[in-house]
């Protein structure tokens, strides 16, 4: 199902470009932040859900996401690199999910491990604000890399309309306007989490706009979203030219 | 014995058509497609490789539509103009990845002939971002022959290539194509597609203009009429001259003498006696049409 060539070309294209850069820096922001925190103020639960919530969850995780959702196949759609992936008696539904399954891997590495770490940083606990938003960031990044993969394949200016949908969506509108919150990622992955938690994610300080239909929301979006970059990626449309 | 087909092919882009109502077959041994820059030979060529949709028309590959069908990459090898490639792999890393995209039984051994067969086997293990233009050009080619395609499309496969790379290649591709493999390379340099090609199609603004043995393109380009300006000591004198000659078709005064030579070797020939019989100095000859462009045009136009 996976193409493991695919994905292990995908990874080294990933860590060795200079975007790699801009992966260590979300995270080292994050936890350099927790630890400032927890000298200034010492381990408090309240402080850790202050930090992994809006910060963590609302701005680092979309865009961690946004990077390499796009990076795994936008930069190569655009040189046209694709082609050799694509000129192969290889499923297009094998191409996806492997560069799919890299993202997230990505995701989880230099998202989700940062923001547990934190947590534990800022709570000195495990429990608590500091798995309750690691799960959330697991499943709130698949959901981001599901989305914004489809984006690079869909369009040439992905890394434009998914740092919108990132900065005005997810981290302003959908924290602050009632109404809206029921149409993002971030809420249904905070729905989901709160559904397979229960209680310790709401002691956790762990709020979501949405109810149960969350978890259903997610799962379809994920499904959706590669169903379709499957389906785009077989009539990409290479032209030799840079325009 | 296999067959590239483009049957009544076209393909626009918004309104801008790229590519208008070709048909062409392609068979074994080396097809050259030969046209200006713009006339819509990569169009052409990544529609063979299936990676456009004709607007209309059908490209097949053994009756086989290409397009949507993965499964032509079997026999297919294509080589892309465009030079980038995953930077941070070795050659031979980015070769064996093609190989084993191609779920070959031997990778390894596939590659390492590849990499042999195009003379990369002392940089193979450099990082791609390391290499010249030929030598991505050569890595570009392995990566295209390394399952042994029936068919091997090539866009523009010599740009950037030093002479000694383009002897190389082209060695290469007579000794595939001499091998049964069907190979069709684009260029707009009519010297390297008639070195290599014992076929050529001619494109010219998305149009098919010619087809077919090499000679016969070759004197189709060189008989057509050849415009001149010409300035000498007495352009009225050598004018009647010049109409006198059967190679001239017409002859014009305005300042400078303009003279439509039907017979371009008689014509060169003729010129230059007949000055001297008559005691013109001929100051200035200058064709008016040498270019790529104006030779396809008149193609087009025939």
């Amino acid at each position: 199902m996976i193409n493991t060539t695919v994905a292990r070309l995908t990874i080294r294209a990933m860590l060795g470009r200079r975007r790699v850069l801009l992966l260590f820096i979300l995270p080292a922001v994050l936890l350099a932040i927790a630890v400032l925190a927890r000298v200034v103020a010492g381990p408090e639960p309240q402080l850790a859900r202050d930090l992994l919530g809006p910060f963590a969850m609302g701005t680092l995780l979309p865009l961690l996401a946004l990077i390499t959702g796009t990076g795994v196949i936008g930069s190569e759609i655009d040189d046209g690199s694709i082609m050799y992936v694509l000129a192969k008696p290889i499923s297009r539904s094998s191409i996806v999910l492997a560069k799919l399954t890299v993202a997230i891997g990505i995701v989880l590495a230099f998202g989700s491990l940062p923001i547990l770490l934190a947590g534990i940083i800022t709570a000195d606990q495990v429990d608590g604000p500091a798995l309750a938003y690691t799960v959330a960031s697991a499943f709130a990044g698949i959901g981001y890399c599901a989305t914004f993969l489809l984006l690079a394949i869909v369009t040439r200016h992905a890394v434009v309309f998914g740092l919108l949908y990132a900065v005005v969506w997810e981290t302003t509108i959908s924290q602050t306007v009632p109404g809206v919150q029921a149409a993002s990622i971030q809420q249904w992955a905070l729905a989901t989490t709160e559904l397979l938690l229960g209680d310790q994610a709401s002691r956790a300080g762990m709020d979501a706009a949405v109810g149960g239909i969350g978890a259903p929301l997610l799962a379809a979006l994920v499904v959706g979203a590669t169903w379709l970059a499957v389906r785009r990626l077989r009539v990409l449309r290479i032209t030799g030219d840079t325009t | 014995m296999t067959q590239l087909v483009l049957d009544r092919v076209s393909r626009w882009y918004g309104n801008v058509v790229a590519v208008n109502d070709v048909t062409m077959t392609i068979g074994p041994g080396v097809t050259g497609l030969l046209g200006p820059n713009g006339a819509g030979k990569s169009t052409i060529i990544h529609m063979m490789g299936g990676f456009l949709a004709p607007s209309t028309g059908s490209v097949l590959l053994d009756g086989e539509p290409v397009w949507c069908n993965e499964q032509v990459y079997r026999r297919i090898g294509i080589v892309p103009e465009r030079e980038e490639l995953y930077d941070s792999v070795t050659g031979r890393e980015f070769v064996l990845a093609n190989a084993r995209l191609h779920q070959l039984e031997d990778p390894h051994a596939a590659t390492a002939r590849a990499i042999a067969t195009v003379e990369m086997a002392d940089a193979q293990d450099r990082d791609i971002r390391t290499y010249s233009k030929g030598m991505r050009q050569r890595i570009k080619m392995a990566t295209a022959i390394v399952h042994d395609p029936a068919v091997l499309l090539l866009d523009e496969p010599f740009n950037g290539m030093d002479p000694r790379q383009r002897l190389h290649l082209m060695e290469l591709l007579r000794a595939m194509g001499a091998a049964g493999c069907t190979i069709l390379f684009s260029s707009h340099i009519l010297e390297e597609v008639e070195q290599l090609a014992s076929e050529i199609e001619v494109l010219v603004a998305g149009r098919h203009a010619a087809s077919g043995d090499f000679r016969e393109i070759r004197r189709l380009m060189t008989q057509r009429p050849h415009r001149y300006t010409i300035v000498s000591s007495d352009d009225r004198a050598l004018a009647a001259a010049l109409i006198a000659e059967p190679s001239t078709s017409s002859v014009r005064l305005d300042g400078a003498l303009h003279v439509d030579a039907t017979d371009f070797a008689a014509f060169a020939r003729a010129l230059p006696a007949l000055a001297r019989r008559h005691a013109i100095r001929l100051l200035e000859v200058r064709p008016d049409d040498e270019s790529l462009e104006s030779v396809f045009a008149y193609l087009v136009d025939r």
